[in-house]
């Protein structure tokens, strides 16, 4: 058994939760362990960074501190929270100044980060750790016939990703691994607006609805991803983009634990499928 | 046009070192204003000055016509210019430290509301050491135009009903500790 510690960041818990319940029993499936990072706070993310350097520091390096305790690799299925944790921590190894201050700043709260702990994205411990060879050997439910479409979106591969920027493939070859069809498409790897959804929502609606549109007309019956926000712009503000730009969309967003989960024959209930918003049932109900 | 031309060199000078001092920032000295950064931005059509225009005005100095235009606040983030700069620099990271210096000497944009939303999520990851979602919409849409709301309210139902919006926050356990390390690095921070 693989043994990590595991970050599931805050929108997992909450806008994401279809995440945060499939990932456990993926994980038991697969025989990793992800122990969750004890009392593990926010990384701070994007907002933070661009309102105060140092702070949003501090905050983000509170886990890898926690984490270096336990001895493991951080992972995280949250794409943001990947760019996040693994920048302050690139930071902090190179600018010395800026280590000091955030050490500083961690000793007030008891705690000292070494610089020990390697950051990790969920998808990538699939793709590497497990990888899809290892991952077809444990699928009892072939999604033969099944057309995905993978999508990366931005932080799983830029700016420092495992993958090629620009024309990733390791989600595809989950995907295949699993028997189903991961088809080519042009945007896999293009921005749905991130958090641009809340204060300028007509300009993510505008990325999303290229991206379905992209999607749907290669063929997809459904698109996949690792990342919370990229799946909530997608699946939660479909209805929208069908409103805003007359189309009638009905492409279910599945998170990559949910679709290898069902693969691996797990429980509809247990991937928490009934809590996508576009609902996925209808695609999936001969794997089921 | 006109106040640049009264703008002392020693501020132009500082604003560009401030730009500078984000991690890899020196890197624009070696710009080529080629466009690329430009070309690949998803969102450049809204920007008062696209990314490559704001990379030129950093290095000419204009200081409050960036700091106070809408362009930076478009940035999503998604690092397309960062891979592909032919000169290693790092756009995305110059719009941060742009955003940070917005705040920083009061300019921030009220075209966008980007400005404050970053600044509820900030608030709200800090209040509870977690970010709480709905919360930080109701805060956004109360501090912007509250009538935008509606338009968005279905995602939040719908949300709910999928049992993915929690009424309530979480919070850590860990508050005081990490309300001592947030204290800390606000008052070493000082205004970086
Ligand atoms: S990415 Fe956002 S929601 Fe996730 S932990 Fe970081 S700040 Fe919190
Ligand atoms: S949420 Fe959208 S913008 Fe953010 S990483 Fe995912 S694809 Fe990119
Ligand atoms: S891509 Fe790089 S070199 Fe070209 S204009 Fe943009 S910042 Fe300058
Ligand atoms: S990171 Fe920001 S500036 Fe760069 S291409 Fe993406 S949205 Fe545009």
């Amino acid at each position: 058994m693989k043994h990590y510690s595991y970050y599931p960041g805050c929108s997992a818990e909450a806008t994401a939760s279809p995440l945060g319940i499939s990932v456990p029993p993926v994980a038991r499936a697969l025989d990793i362990d992800l122990a969750e990072l004890e009392d593990w706070n926010c990384c701070g993310s994007t907002p933070y960074n661009s309102v105060n350097k140092l702070e949003a520091g501090a905050m983000a390096a509170r886990n890898l501190a926690l984490a270096e305790k336990t001895g493991l690799d951080l992972v995280t299925p949250c794409s943001n929270c990947y760019v996040v944790l693994s920048s302050v921590n690139t930071h902090l190894k190179e600018l010395p100044d800026f280590r000091e201050n955030v050490n500083e700043a961690l000793a007030a709260g008891n705690l000292t980060y070494g610089g020990g702990v390697k950051v990790r994205h969920l998808a990538e411990v699939l793709y590497t750790d497990i990888t899809p060879e290892g991952l077809s050997g444990k699928v009892t439910n072939p999604l033969k016939g099944l057309k995905v479409a993978s999508y990366y979106g931005c932080q799983l591969v830029r700016p420092n990703g495992f993958d090629d920027p620009e024309s990733p493939h390791s989600l595809d070859e989950l995907v295949t691994s699993l028997g189903a069809e991961a088809v080519p498409w042009e945007l896999k790897a293009r921005c749905c607006g991130s958090s641009l959804i809340m204060p300028e929502p007509d300009v993510a609606l505008g990325l999303i609805n290229k991206l379905l549109k992209n999607a749907q007309e290669r063929g997809a019956q459904c698109l996949v991803t690792p990342c919370p926000l990229c799946q909530i712009n997608l699946d939660a503000y479909q209805s929208q983009v069908n409103s805003k730009f007359n189309t009638s969309y009905n492409l279910p967003v599945l998170f990559v634990t949910q679709l290898i989960g069902v693969a691996l024959g797990i429980p509809a209930k247990e991937l928490a499928l009934s809590k996508n918003i576009v609902s996925p049932m209808r695609v999936l109900a001969p794997y089921l | 046009m006109a106040e640049t031309m009264v703008e002392a060199p020693a501020a132009k000078t500082s604003f560009i070192d401030e730009v500078c001092s984000v991690p890899g920032g020196e890197a624009i000295h070696s710009c080529i204003q080629c466009g690329i950064c430009t070309g690949s931005c998803p969102t450049a059509n809204n920007w008062d000055y696209p990314p490559r225009q704001v990379i030129a005005m950093v290095r000419a100095g204009f200081r409050e016509e960036l700091l106070s235009s809408n362009s930076m606040w478009f940035c999503a983030s998604c690092y397309t210019c960062t891979v592909r700069c032919p000169r290693d620099i790092k756009p995305a990271d110059i719009m941060h430290a742009l955003e940070v210096l917005a705040f920083r000497s009061g300019l921030s944009t009220k075209q966008s509301r980007t400005p404050v939303m970053y600044q509820c999520f900030v608030d709200s990851a800090r209040g509870n050491g977690r970010v709480y979602e709905l919360g930080m919409m109701i805060k956004l849409f109360l501090k912007t135009n509250p009538f935008s709301a509606i338009k968005l309210a279905p995602v939040g139902l719908g949300l709910f009903l999928h049992g993915r919006m929690p009424l309530r926050p979480t919070r850590i356990k860990g508050m005081k500790e990490f309300k001592a390390i947030m204290d800390k690095a606000k008052k070493l921070g000082g205004a970086k």
